[in-house]
């Protein structure tokens, strides 16, 4: 068991868990407290012990699973799948049964045989009445039929989850769920949309508890193939803070979504606090005279006046092409969120012309919204939409130049790939003279800046600092320093 | 009782490997274990109406048998200060609570001199030694004035104190801890780790009877590594629909298992929604409370939308929730 755990704790480390000494022996040590053949008292068990931040609960999960998968008596039977068990053939069996076909599959090994139709079935009564077990026993077969896992491939199980999925068409179970709902509730009155909504709902978290089920049941199986340590490797994420924006999928969009939320929130809160507590102002000598009255005249406690700290404009310059655009959303998001700690924020964007987005954030309170207006109403294309720094620089400058003051920061986020125009970098020189910093943040690994046409170099002699910026993590730390 | 022999083994060996290491480190003794186990804890906690999940069964479980603090994380609302205050309802402790805010410090957490009291003190003094009848050195006469006023009769004790040299069995709350500042974490960490205060004058002080300690956070900074490394971690979210049918069946008199249902389940749509501040536990907990008032049985649009303040506090929110859950009435 120890073995067993030092190896899972090296794992979450490879994860990117920060997990010390000590977290280890308190695991072990709890380790001892919890029966062991309680899965679920296990797990959170390690979890207390090793996890001490909601957000690296996924990544701890997934290596759980695939460290404590199969050892586990309860879940040792589903490894004679393909044998096919007395209990599961009877549940199919019973299954098939329910479906109209009687149960020729009894003792027909496993679930090769079932057909497509009575699979389908299996899936809807078990969606219908909820049941885990015969969730789980259709998950394994619908492996069985659709995934087509090969022995020894190297691969992640994505794409066996995806070959399973497709073949199981989950949004026709749910739709026909949803009819069967309507009939179910008496074929004279039709539900309300609010019923309706909520019986929806219903089934999608049942059907995604099927997706889940499927996905298990495939790591399971790769798990027994080819070991916890080497499928671990090919299935580890990075934590959501450290995901490259850039080459993010799609759920990791999604999940980076979700980060960003508590994120920007976190960052107003020490801001705030940092604008309060990081200089104290001169001393109040009224208040100190009337505080020292307790203590017999004798001033103790003195007390200063608040300090009044200059909050600085911050001109936002984004290129929203194609290529960075959600890193440009992320970072858009992050400095409205924590806009209050600005006296004033505006915003650019651009591709090869340049609009002001301003006016979207004013009275929109939820900063999506608004880049999402951002994206389908600002006026960024001139010619051909393609990124053209120079041309948008020297349009901000025409038109914007003479508001930067002296207390103004400019940010200007993109890779500064500039498909071979002018680069019109003294546009950036004329503001530095004026404005109080120039940044510019890049989402491109720091490697590949000057390579092919990115002329970040040319910019880069102009701005105070250019900032890689790859990771939310990278993003946080650059904001936080800014305000 | 059905764990297998050879598993209750393992569990005695360990015991006694864990009291033996605390007594090498001059560690009190938490007593006996207030839980017999994980099934237990929970339903212990169900019989005085906490409903807890297996996460948090485990948890407390685990807190108990390895005698630390657990930091409790998540939204607002669902019940975490709760959970302190039931485990000491149902361990019959006196619950020490530390409510944290912005600019605690150690005369608020810890401990305090009554310096008005020692002013008194050496005021009296000073009458005293007016007084032509009383003469001597005065070297030693401050040194037992030192004394005197640096003792147990002029000390202020603060939660975190009151809860070490409590008698009696107590557990020990430290609520919102993330609104403390970073430094003043450290205030904290001898007591967690350690179960003791050290106070320059007087000494240190120890446990007698080690507390159950909670800290709880709304994660609105991170908390230190030093911290968080003293601590079992829980996250307690949302619950899933049938925890919190069950939640408000339980804690609201009065209400059917139907409407219990349906609160549950319009909860649960909300909640898919992108809306600022999703409803808590405690939000669909004073719904289902004013459903029951106001006598209704089965929620229909109207009555929905005409409620749905209860539920959510922001406008957009509940704009945006009538729109997607009962638009085609309008």
């Amino acid at each position: 068991m120890l073995d067993l755990l030092t190896g899972f704790v090296a794992e979450l480390r490879r994860a990117g868990l920060p997990v010390s000494l000590t977290e280890h022996l308190d695991a072990a040590e709890a380790v001892h407290h919890i029966p062991l053949e309680d899965r679920d008292a296990l797990k959170y068990a390690l979890g207390a012990t090793l996890v001490k931040s909601a957000t690296h609960w996924r990544a701890f999960e997934m290596a759980f699973e695939i460290y404590f998968a199969t050892r586990h008596p309860g879940t040792g039977e589903a490894g004679e799948g393909e044998v096919g068990d007395g209990r599961s053939t009877e549940a199919a069996g019973e299954a098939a049964g329910a479906a109209g076909a009687p149960g020729q599959r009894r003792g027909g090994g496993g679930g090769q045989g079932i057909s497509a139709e009575e699979l389908a079935e299996l899936l809807f009564r078990a969606m219908q009445r909820d049941d885990p077990g015969l969730t789980a026993l259709g998950a394994r077969y619908a492996v069985d039929r659709y995934a087509g896992m090969e022995p020894g491939r190297p691969v992640g199980g994505t794409y066996y989850l995806y070959r399973t999925l497709r073949n199981l068409d989950l949004d026709r179970l749910l739709e026909r769920l949803l009819a069967d709902a309507g009939a179910a509730q008496g074929s004279g009155t039709a539900l309300t949309p609010l019923e309706e909504r909520l019986a929806g709902d219903e089934y999608r978290a049942r059907i995604d508890r099927l997706r889940r089920a499927i996905e298990t049941e495939i790591r399971r199986r790769l798990v027994m193939d080819r070991g916890a340590e080497a499928l671990a490797r090919s299935v580890r994420k990075p934590l959501p803070e450290d995901v490259d924006v850039m080459h993010a999928t799609r759920d990791e969009l999604a999940e980076l979504h979700r980060t960003l939320h508590p994120l920007s929130r976190k960052l107003a809160v020490r801001l705030a606090r940092k604008r309060r507590h990081g200089r104290r102002g001169p001393l109040d000598f009224r208040a100190t005279v009337r505080h020292s009255l307790s203590t017999g005249g004798v001033p103790v406690d003195p007390r200063f006046r608040h300090p009044r700290p200059s909050k600085p404009e911050i001109f936002v310059i984004a290129d929203i092409s194609g290529s960075v655009a959600s890193f440009a959303r992320f970072t858009l998001h992050l400095v409205y969120a924590i806009s209050s700690q600005f006296s004033k924020v505006r915003s650019f964007v651009f591709v090869d012309g340049i609009d002001e987005v301003t006016r979207f954030f004013e009275g929109a309170d939820d900063p999506a919204q608004a880049v999402h207006r951002i994206n389908t109403e600002a006026d960024v294309i001139w010619v051909d939409g393609h990124s053209d720094y120079g041309h948008a620089l020297s349009v901000f400058h025409q038109r914007w130049g003479a508001e930067v003051t002296s207390r103004t920061s400019v940010l200007v986020l993109g890779d500064a790939r500039n498909n071979y125009h002018a680069s019109e970098a003294w546009v950036l020189d004329d503001l530095q003279r004026t404005a109080r910093h120039v940044y510019w943040l890049n989402p491109e690994p720091r490697d590949y800046w000057g390579s092919g046409d990115s002329i970040i170099d040319e910019y880069a002699v102009h701005c105070d600092d250019v900032v890689e910026c790859r990771t939310l993590r990278q993003l946080e730390r650059f904001v936080g320093d800014l305000a | 009782m059905s764990e297998p022999s050879s598993d209750a083994a393992v569990g005695a060996d360990a015991a006694g490997g864990v009291a033996w290491d605390r007594a090498a480190l001059g560690l009190a003794d938490s007593g006996p274990p207030r839980f017999e186990s994980v099934p237990g804890v929970r339903r212990d906690l169900a019989s005085i109406g906490y409903l807890a999940d297996e996460g948090i069964a485990s948890v407390v479980y685990l807190a108990d048998r390895l005698a630390k603090p657990v930091l409790v994380e998540g939204p607002a609302g669902t019940g975490k200060t709760q959970l302190a205050k039931s485990v000491a309802e149902l361990t019959g402790s006196r619950l020490i609570r530390l409510q944290c805010y912005e600019g605690l410090d150690e005369s608020k957490a810890l401990y305090e001199w009554n310096y008005r009291k020692q002013l008194l003190r050496i005021q009296a003094q000073q009458v005293e030694e007016a007084e032509p009848s009383v003469a001597g050195a005065r070297t030693p006469r401050w040194k037992e004035l030192e004394e005197d006023i640096f003792s147990e009769d002029f000390l202020l004790t603060r939660p975190l104190l009151e809860a070490i040299r409590a008698q009696e069995p107590v557990v020990l709350l430290v609520d919102e801890v993330d609104r403390v500042e970073l430094e003043t974490e450290a205030l904290l960490l001898e007591v967690l780790s350690e179960y003791q205060v050290s106070i320059p004058e007087l000494g240190t002080v120890r446990a007698t009877r080690l507390p159950m300690v909670f800290l709880t956070s709304n994660n609105t900074r991170e908390l230190s590594e030093a911290l968080k490394r003293r601590c079992l971690y829980l996250h307690i979210d949302y619950p899933e629909l049938d925890r919190e049918r069950e939640i408000v069946s339980a804690r609201v008199p009065g209400i059917t298992t139907e409407l219990a249902d349906q609160v549950a389940r319009i909860v649960r749509s909300l909640r898919t929604l992108e809306l600022r501040k999703p409803p808590s536990v405690s939000e669909t907990l004073d719904w289902a409370r004013t459903l029951v008032v106001l006598g209704v049985e089965s929620i229909d649009a109207t009555g929905a939308r005409d409620t749905l303040n209860i539920l959510l506090k922001y406008q957009t929110d509940i704009e945006r929730a009538a729109k997607e859950l009962l638009s085609a009435e309008a």
